[in-house]
């Protein structure tokens, strides 16, 4: 079953484009990522699939129906949709906008109106599988960066979506969180869960991923699978996800592409 | 002098660590905090009313030795109270009663201020007042330290406070401190830069520029807020979570507020 189908989409900001004429299509239960250096898309793409901004040209479909700002105006399609798409922003700060980090978790399910009993068990449920019961009374800018994180995943995983979009979700995080988030994401896979995360690192790819998506200017330039992505060391230098490695021998100054996989200690060159 | 931008440092960390203070008293479980918060501030504004309606020394000698108990039983320090209430609260209600004492017609008892006269009621005047308001706040500061300030917003919405008040307000506290980083951040960055001393309309120069990008900041990220707000759900209409319900010990701590402020009430008249 397809979840989004995107059909040359575009969008500009301020007269810059973003995305040009993009098409793809995600299917259910898929685990995709997203690459790209700074300024690609990325995170335009992942806000257009969440149904914050729409495309200038083109359309997207989400479960099969059109999603455009009219379509988000119905109160029935739009708490359906919120309900089965979530979005992990890039910056925890944007996302936590509540006093205390259970306030945090329980905004979702609030706005949708569950009752009072299925809300906190629910919300107990969610601190719990997170492992940030005890932050539930703290309030987010007292939180580490990994903690703002998990906190800003369980806000979106409390209703149990069918699509995570995460963007960057493992920058500004320490190895241990960044390893943890992986294995978070690892759980999801065989599952009916669409997931679609924006990163530029390269290391938790194949971990986190089964189709891999490389956007350079806003369009795809492309689509394969994380080995076939990852041993494309020609298309990785031309869009700025590896760089020139330079060091000396002697005299001689030698420079071959850098490339980071699973750990600093076992990269390859 | 201190240089203004440590001096601006020191208050941001100064406001910091006032807010930190406050949220270890208001996780203790003591007197207090064991009561319902909207139970707290019924209460707290019915001894406010005692206060007011006393006119003898007698009246709100009680109620101040009521607000000494409060505070200790609750793990609020009178030092606490002392430096953050008392001094303050003493210089600005002295310079309000100061013209009390040499205006107020009655018998002199000292003709210290060259033309003028201290009366006796001038000075009963001048006291009752100072204790009347030193009384009030003191009440106040009890009820503030010894409650999360996201739980006292949740509990004004028993007064009637609409939701949309509510949700506005606790979305500013969860931003000052954001923004007071930030800042804090801001001024660092621009005092690790800066070679031998400024003059002071450079500094003022700086200042300026420092809140003009703040400012900025701040509407970027209100903008972030609110597409998070959608993401999530909001559809225009503010929701917050419901308080708990009352217990036995809430209707017996509400019985005791009462009897204290009505029996000061009555021997204050």
């Amino acid at each position: 079953m397809q979840v989004f189908q995107i059909s040359a989409a575009s969008f500009q900001y301020d007269g810059i484009s973003a995305i040009r004429d993009l098409t793809l299509n995600i299917s259910g239960g898929e685990r995709t990522v997203l690459l790209g250096a700074n300024g690609s898309g990325k995170s335009t793409l992942l806000r257009m699939l969440d149904g914050l901004c729409f495309p200038s040209h083109g359309s997207i479909t989400a479960f099969g129906d059109p999603l455009t700002q009219h379509s988000l105006n119905n109160l029935e399609f739009n708490f359906n949709f919120r309900r089965r798409v979530g979005l992990v922003f890039q910056n925890p700060d944007a996302q936590l906008f509540n006093s205390t980090v259970f306030e945090e978790v329980a905004y979702s399910p609030l706005q949708l109106g569950w009752t009072r009993e299925e809300l906190h068990r629910r919300v107990e449920e969610t601190l719990e599988f997170m492992g940030i019961s005890h932050l539930r009374d703290r309030s987010p800018y007292r939180l580490s960066g990994g903690e703002k994180k998990r906190v800003a995943i369980a806000s979106v995983i409390v209703l149990n979506p069918d699509v995570l979009l995460l963007d960057e979700p493992t920058a500004t995080l320490d190895p241990r969180s960044t390893s943890q988030l992986v294995d978070l994401i690892q759980q999801w896979k065989g599952s009916t869960k669409t997931v679609i995360t924006a990163t530029q690192q390269l290391d938790i790819v194949e971990d986190i991923a089964d189709r891999v998506l490389i956007l350079k200017e806003g369009s795809l330039l492309a689509d394969g699978t994380p080995s076939q992505i990852l041993s494309n060391t020609q298309l990785l230098l031309t869009t700025n996800l590896i760089h020139a490695h330079r060091h000396t021998h002697g005299n001689v100054i030698h420079a071959h592409p850098h490339l980071h996989r699973h750990s600093h200690d076992e990269h390859e060159h | 002098m201190r240089h203004s931008i440590e001096s601006t440092l020191h208050h941001f960390s100064h406001a910091l660590s006032n807010a930190l203070i406050s949220e270890k008293i208001a996780a203790r479980q003591t007197l207090l905090q064991k009561i319902d918060v909207r139970i707290r501030l019924i209460g707290t504004l019915l001894l406010l009313i005692a206060v007011v309606l006393s006119h003898t020394y007698r009246g709100i000698l009680v109620l101040l030795a009521i607000a000494l108990c409060l505070a200790i039983l609750s793990g609020v320090s009178l030092f606490t109270l002392a430096k953050r209430v008392w001094t303050v609260v003493f210089l600005f209600t002295a310079v309000i009663a100061f013209p009390a004492l040499v205006l107020t017609p009655g018998p002199p008892i000292s003709s210290a201020f060259g033309h003028f006269q201290v009366t006796e009621t001038g000075l009963r005047t001048a006291i009752l007042l100072v204790l009347r308001v030193e009384t009030a706040i003191t009440i106040t500061a009890v009820l503030v330290l010894s409650t999360p300030w996201n739980k006292l917003l949740l509990a004004t919405r028993a007064l009637g406070l609409p939701a949309e008040i509510v949700t506005i307000l606790g979305m500013t506290h969860r931003y000052i401190f954001l923004l007071l980083e930030t800042a804090s951040q801001m001024f660092e960055s621009r005092k690790s830069r800066t070679v031998g001393i400024l003059h002071n309309a450079d500094q003022r120069s700086g200042a300026g520029k420092t809140a003009a990008v703040l400012m900025m900041k701040t509407m970027d990220l209100g903008n972030d807020v609110y597409t998070a707000m959608i993401a999530r759900g909001f559809s225009g209409e503010a929701r917050i979570l419901e308080e708990p319900r009352l217990r036995s010990r809430d209707f017996i701590a509400l019985l005791a507020f009462a009897s204290a402020a009505f029996f000061c009430f009555w021997i204050g008249r």
